[in-house]
């Protein structure tokens, strides 16, 4: 069981400087177990800041955040374990590599676990599987693979750790389309698996009509919108002032109703739209 | 907790001192330091005092941000009062104490004397720009150029290593929250542990500065950079009047200090 909830989250960075910001303010969120959710918004919105609150590597300025109805911030051996339950998995985590090699950087996490070495192997062979990084790479050093395998080492390393949440900020920055799906797969087949919440921070609103259950907007450090892809992608017009847009599949959609194809409303993906359009072609052959 | 680090930072701002030519400023500043080692007696100290709070209220930065210029250095500056107040000769200040009036009165003295060298210093990077900074230190060194000191290149070296303070200190913040969202632990165990501790941080910190590197080198080529040699400036310095005026009024405070010193001996 892993359920967790904000309560009236709020940090300031440099307070009492010239140089004080409020980056996120009363934030109060429940994020259910298994729960596939997305959080997008605006550079500066306060996601990168809120997302690194629930594994208390910030300590809030005011407010809580609860794993299981208990604050992680009580004392410092919470805030240390919560690291074990909530994995965080850092914009381009490739730089974080330091190992000589593959096997040891995934066990990085495992071993500050204090974990037996055969616990400690399994995990990272595991994890390797999980996000596609072959067996035959563990003796490779990290640093001369190429951006794409690096990414999934930094990823797997956190996923040996065996999170029941795992947040990822921006998986997909930077790489390649091939790339991207990849990564996106691994994070699907993870939660699949395992059963853990996946919190997930995109740019890409193709991506996350497509993966996410749930999805929470941020605007200037406060919670916009919170809903299923289709309650939140219905207000593009609110989207847009905040800086953000509808997916593709949706604008393509908008613009052939506004031409008179016969399309319902709801359709955000690829898949669905394609399937939709077929089924106009064949509505008018018949 | 890196982003406190207050060096070479510069709070940018429109006041006489921030207007002075650099070179004017980096000379005012070793006439400064040359006056201020000249600073013998009270009278002397309370001068130099005085100066640099005129300076400092002129130029507008807050005594407080000066204050956290000079703490890094506080155990320096309490350890060499302390050495001062032992180690000083003269009447004890009761009968049998090793503690005496005049090394009282050099550990103030001491103390006084570290905290206006860094607040001067400061205050040159405080109200100048890393690049005027720069721009200035190479016009000033220009006749070197004669002994084929290379005296561009060591500037540009300068005004890059300055340049990348801030970034290297974000990068570092970033790879230690994300080894420490992996559990490592930086702030228990042992000396040795923690030593250990921070080869995270420093292998990724090494080798994002080697790419950073030469990527700049690249991006440097590109744009056709080929030395000093022939290159123009954007902003060109220039002596105003005002530049001579503070050079005149550092040089009366100059010949005042060394005239308090022959007075004093």
């Amino acid at each position: 069981m892993a359920e967790i909830v904000t309560e009236k989250l709020c940090h300031t960075y440099s307070a009492g400087t010239p140089f004080e910001q409020t980056a996120i303010k009363d934030v109060s969120l429940r994020i259910p177990q298994g729960q596939f959710a997305a959080v997008i918004g605006h550079t500066g919105s306060g996601k990168s800041t809120f997302i690194q609150h629930l594994n208390a590597l910030l300590q809030p300025s005011s407010g809580r955040v609860l794993l299981d109805g208990q604050d992680i911030n009580r004392d410092k051996f919470s805030r240390r374990d919560v690291k074990w339950k909530v994995g965080l998995v850092f914009q381009y985590p490739e730089y974080q590599l330091f190992e000589e090699t593959v096997y040891r950087d995934i066990a990085f996490g495992p071993a500050n676990m204090r974990l037996g070495k055969e616990e400690i192997d399994e995990r990272v062979r595991e994890a390797a599987a999980f996000t596609g990084v072959e067996e035959a790479l563990f003796e490779r050093s990290p640093l001369e693979l190429s951006g794409g395998q690096k990414r999934r080492i930094a990823i797997a390393g956190v996923i040996a750790m065996r999170p029941e949440i795992l947040i990822l900020d921006e998986p997909t920055a930077g790489l390649d389309p091939a790339g991207c799906a990849q990564i996106l797969e691994n994070i699907r087949n993870y939660r699949e698996k395992s059963g853990a919440t996946v919190l997930i921070v995109s740019h890409s609103m193709d991506d996350v009509a497509r993966l996410a259950e749930r999805i929470i907007v941020f605007d200037r450090g406060c919670v916009a919108m919170d809903g299923t892809p289709e309650e939140v992608f219905t207000h593009a017009s609110a989207l847009g002032e905040i800086g953000l847009s509808i997916p593709k599949a949706a604008q393509l959609a908008c613009a052939l109703k506004k031409q008179g194809v016969p399309l319902p409303d709801g359709i955000f993906t690829h898949e669905r739209l394609l399937r939709e359009l077929l089924a106009v072609k064949e509505g008018r052959v018949c | 907790m890196l982003k406190d680090i207050t060096l070479g930072q510069y709070f940018p701002g429109d006041t006489v001192v921030h207007r002075l030519d650099p070179r004017t400023k980096i000379l005012l500043v070793v006439v400064y330091i040359v006056a201020l080692f000249q600073a013998e007696g009270w009278i002397g100290y309370a001068l130099v005092t005085l100066v640099t709070l005129l300076c400092t209220a002129l130029s507008r930065i807050r005594l407080r941000s000066m204050f956290k210029g000079v703490r890094p250095m506080l155990f320096i500056i309490a350890l060499t009062a302390l050495l001062n107040i032992f180690y000083t000769t003269g009447t004890p200040i009761r009968p049998g104490w090793i503690v005496t009036w005049e090394g009282l009165a050099r550990a103030v003295q001491m103390m006084l004397r570290i905290v206006l060298l860094i607040s001067g210093t400061f205050l040159l990077t405080y109200t100048t720009s890393p690049i005027a900074l720069t721009d200035g230190l190479e016009l000033l060194l220009n006749p070197l150029k004669k002994l084929r000191v290379p005296v561009h290149e060591m500037t540009i070296m300068m005004s890059m290593a300055l340049r990348f303070i801030p970034t290297l200190i974000s990068e570092t913040d970033k790879i230690m929250s994300a080894q420490k969202a992996r559990g490592a632990d930086f702030e228990t165990g042992s000396l040795t542990r923690r030593a250990k501790a921070l080869l995270p941080i420093l292998v990724p910190l090494f080798v994002s500065a080697f790419k950073r590197a030469d990527e700049l080198a690249v991006a440097m080529e590109s744009r056709c950079y080929h030395g000093g040699e022939g290159r123009t400036r954007m902003k060109q310095l220039r002596m105003e009047r005002r530049d001579c005026i503070a050079l005149i009024l550092g040089g009366i405070f100059l010949a005042l200090m060394i005239a308090l010193k022959s007075l004093c001996l």
